[in-house]
């Protein structure tokens, strides 16, 4: 019986009304690697962020090395040895690999040469390639992430918890980060790593624990189990929900992107030779795991990603002609009647302003059609007024600015306004994010009501139970490539969260 | 010649170093403190305050007056008023988290106003036919230099010829320079203004951090305001005298990269391009201006150039002017 090195017994954590976790009981072991497998939003980080005293639980007991531990800050966490890799890496950019890894540390006398002599043995002991001297501005980000490893371990942690270590890595340096995990874990560390890459827990891991919308599933060892039981365990089964689905009006291609690739700012590839078409008078909902490259594509079909290579061509119903979009500027590609109503992580991000009115918001998209040199506001508070009545938006007028609207409110403004310029092309990514049930029927028979009239809509969702019930065709997006396209009448849940999960073109296991 | 202009430059100078290693200190927290003028120009009135009222004291008679207590007592008073108005930034800027230009630009207003305030008040007491006061005394005492520095020719004008005021500023800059670079605390110093969210993350206090480093900035600053007051015009005080010191010290800060050890021969350089008018023959009023211009001109193409090699290194602190609150995301 090896000893348990954190045991978690019945953690609740519930932020406003949503229960980011329940009743969850883990066992993390010394000398062991325990994968933490779960969809978005399935409550991995946040469990994972109270262990390590970002967040407090509501309920439930943490136990370490066998005695009841009270986890209040990060030093907290620290002092019980535990040390996070957050996705995001907290390094300073100016500063050396050597400098990054003492910071914060009181060590007695400041002595950066005898501190680079531990680290550098550190290295050696796991197998570390890491040049201390290097700036970490200058480093590749699987460099930083070794920083930020040794970072912890410099600090005495033997108890890892890795928040989605190998998101941002290629396959070479994943192997080597694999390598050295192992390694750490023969020498008696605990590792947790969160990942929902399937084919890296049943490598890598020695037993899976599963939760899926909060709650947790299961724990599984992973030499007995496999890549469907795990999927179902993830997905689990199918909720009706009953939002109503036309069947598609004399579907014809309206949009089609033709093997396009592009790369973000560092250079990584994250979309990688897509191609789809799609149809007027239908939706198209799109699922993948978070940051697979959903928002990548709709910004370069709206023109504000740079497309290395492809092209998207657009079948104009006016001229019947097709446009190539992508030789076209953004303002270019709206006024051809493509809407992007995209509602990002940070909801006021890149549609509305914040501190200005609705009226304000309207004005955004129509102040470049006013005639004389002042603005026209008679048209845009119209719509403003049309919109809080019909789409119900709770707002004490149309003067007030959006930030103070909730965010479901907010949403319904920003559809709003995107569906009033009558579209031919809506995309909406994650527009129920965060709403109640009655605005996300809302925003769901709103984009009903835009198939019907024969927009070609693109719907990104997360909620896999929402997309098989609203979308005509569901495609299916994992690190940037189209693994899949089903029938979103006959598809089921488990279909597609084997395709989401799958990354490495036709083969899931690699 | 050579060696009286290097001096007078060091002279001119050194106002500007004291201000702009206090406002490195402070920027390297990520905060930009625009309120260095003022703080400045308060540093100098407390000086002549405290100057002032031990004068009084003394029944204004150099015979009852202590060379120690005669640079101690403005000194401290210099420092205490500068770190006053540091703290008035740092509560602002660090707690209540207010916009950074904003505060600092208002603490200028503020600051030159209080300076001009106890400036007329002083002037009043002494029934004063002129528009300033006068502390020669007290002068006297921060004037003393090396008595042997005349006997070295043009080594001794240069290096040995200097008030103690002078090699403090020197010595402070490189002290600055050694703990930015070579201990804990500048490193915990400057991550916190490369990256809060980092710093605080390794277990640095990061509102002790700022709030030290912008009064300690401010104390340094004020200095510059007393060696202004007491050395280079000997003593004598006249409302807005001051002029533009403050900005340019700012100037320097960008001029000298953040680096203290720059901003030594920076404030040099600027002293003599401050100067170098009165060396030439003639220039009238106007073109005179034109030469007041280069301290500027330099510091806009030092941007222009470091800008464009875009090294890192070479950047102001990341964060520098924008607030911290751990619970934003």
């Amino acid at each position: 019986m090896p000893t348990a090195a954190i045991e978690l017994k019945n953690i609740t954590k519930t932020f406003g009304s949503v229960v980011a976790n329940k009743d969850v009981c883990l066992t993390v072991n010394r000398g062991e690697i325990l994968s933490i497998l779960g969809e978005n939003g399935s409550g991995k980080t946040t469990l994972m962020n109270m262990i390590s005293g970002i967040y407090f639980p509501d309920e439930g007991q943490i136990f370490i090395n066998g005695e009841e531990a009270t986890i209040a800050s990060p030093k907290d966490a620290f002092d019980y040895k535990i040390g996070m890799i957050h996705q995001h890496f907290k390094l300073v950019d100016v500063f050396t690999a050597a400098e990054n890894i003492v910071l914060g540390i009181n060590d007695g006398k400041y002595n950066l040469k005898r501190s680079t002599g531990e680290i550098r043995k550190i290295c050696e002991k796991y197998g570390f390639e890491l040049d201390l001297s290097k700036k970490v501005y200058t480093m590749s980000v699987s460099e930083k992430q070794t920083v930020e490893i040794v970072k912890v371990l410099y600090r005495g942690a033997d108890i890892l918890i890795l928040d989605e270590p190998t998101a941002v890595l290629t396959p070479q340096e994943t192997q080597k980060l694999f390598a050295v995990l192992r390694r750490m874990r023969d020498t008696g560390k605990a590792i947790i790593i969160i990942t929902h890459k399937l084919h890296e827990v049943l490598s890598l891991s020695d037993r899976v624990a599963v939760l899926r919308k909060g709650e947790y599933v299961g724990t599984v060892e992973t030499a007995t189990t496999n890549e469907s039981e795990l999927t179902e365990m993830m997905v689990g089964h199918k909720v009706a929900l009953n939002i109503e689905r036309a069947e598609p009006v004399d579907p014809k291609p309206r949009l089609e992107v033709h093997h396009i690739n592009c790369s973000n700012r560092e250079g990584v590839k994250m979309l990688d030779d897509v191609s789809f078409t799609a149809n007027a008078g239908e939706i198209l909902g799109i699922a993948g795991i978070a940051g697979s490259g959903q928002r990548e594509l709709l910004e370069a079909i709206a023109g504000l990603q740079k497309v290395d290579s492809g092209a998207v061509l657009y079948s104009n119903p006016k001229t019947g002609k097709m446009d190539n979009l992508t030789t076209k500027t953004p303002l270019q590609i709206r006024e051809l009647g493509v809407r992007l109503s995209f509602v990002p992580e940070d909801r006021l991000g890149m549609g509305l302003v914040g501190n200005m009115d609705i009226v304000d918001n309207m004005m955004l998209r129509s102040y470049r059609k006013g005639k004389s040199m002042f603005l026209e506001r008679k048209g845009p508070k119209d719509l403003a007024e049309h919109i809080i009545e019909e789409l119900e938006v709770v707002t004490p007028s149309a003067a007030t600015p959006v930030r103070r609207l909730s965010g479901g409110n907010v949403q319904k403004v920003l559809v709003g306004r995107e569906i009033a310029a009558s579209p031919t092309v809506l995309m909406a990514a994650y527009p129920v994010r965060g709403l109640d049930i009655n605005s996300s029927y809302t925003i769901y028979n709103l984009l009903n009501e835009q198939k019907a009239c024969g927009v070609a809509v693109i719907f990104v969702g997360e909620d896999l139970d929402v997309l098989l019930e609203l979308c005509d065709r569901i495609m299916v997006i994992g690190s940037g490539r189209i693994t899949g396209v089903v029938d979103g009448r006959t598809a089921t849940k488990e279909q597609i969260g084997l395709l989401m999960t799958k990354t490495d073109g036709g083969e899931p296991n690699a | 010649m050579i060696a009286a202009i290097i001096r007078r430059a060091i002279l001119l100078g050194i106002p500007l170093l004291y201000g702009s290693t206090g406002e490195i200190v402070t920027e390297k927290s990520g905060h930009l403190n625009l309120g260095i003028p003022g703080i400045m120009y308060v540093g100098g009135i407390s000086g002549v305050i405290g100057a002032f009222l031990y004068e009084q004291a003394c029944g204004n008679n150099v015979e009852n007056m202590n060379a120690v207590l005669a640079i101690l007592i403005p000194f401290l008073c210099s420092v205490v008023g500068s770190m006053l108005m540091g703290l008035i930034y740092s509560f602002l800027t660090v707690t209540l988290r207010a916009n950074q230009n904003v505060t600092g630009l208002a603490l200028t207003t503020f600051g030159i106003g209080i300076g001009n305030f106890f400036g007329g008040s002083l002037i009043k007491l002494t029934n004063s036919e002129m528009p300033s006061i006068v502390l020669t005394k007290t002068s006297g005492f921060y004037s003393v230099t090396l008595p042997f520095a005349d006997d070295l020719g043009w080594f001794g004008e240069i290096f040995l010829s200097h008030e103690f005021l002078t090699y403090l500023a020197v010595i402070v800059a490189l002290v600055v320079s050694f703990v930015l670079n070579r201990t804990r605390v500048g490193l915990n110093l400057r991550a916190v203004g490369e990256n809060p969210a980092t710093a605080d993350a390794a277990g640095i206090n990061v509102t002790k951090y700022k709030y030290l480093a912008t009064c300690i900035g401010s104390a340094i600053a004020g200095l510059g305001g007393l060696q202004y007051v007491m050395v280079y015009t000997d003593g004598v005080w006249s409302n807005d005298a001051f002029g533009d010191r403050g900005w340019l010290a700012i100037a320097l800060v960008i001029f000298a990269l953040w680096k203290p050890t720059m901003a030594i021969f920076g404030s040099f350089l600027f002293g003599a391009l401050c100067n170098i008018h009165n060396y030439i023959d003639g220039l009238g009023v106007a073109t005179q201006e034109l030469f007041k211009m280069l301290p500027y001109v330099v510091t806009v193409s030092v941007l222009v150039i470091t800008s464009m090699r875009k090294k890192r290194e070479h950047q102001p602190p990341e964060s520098l002017g924008l607030p911290y609150f751990r619970e934003e995301r």
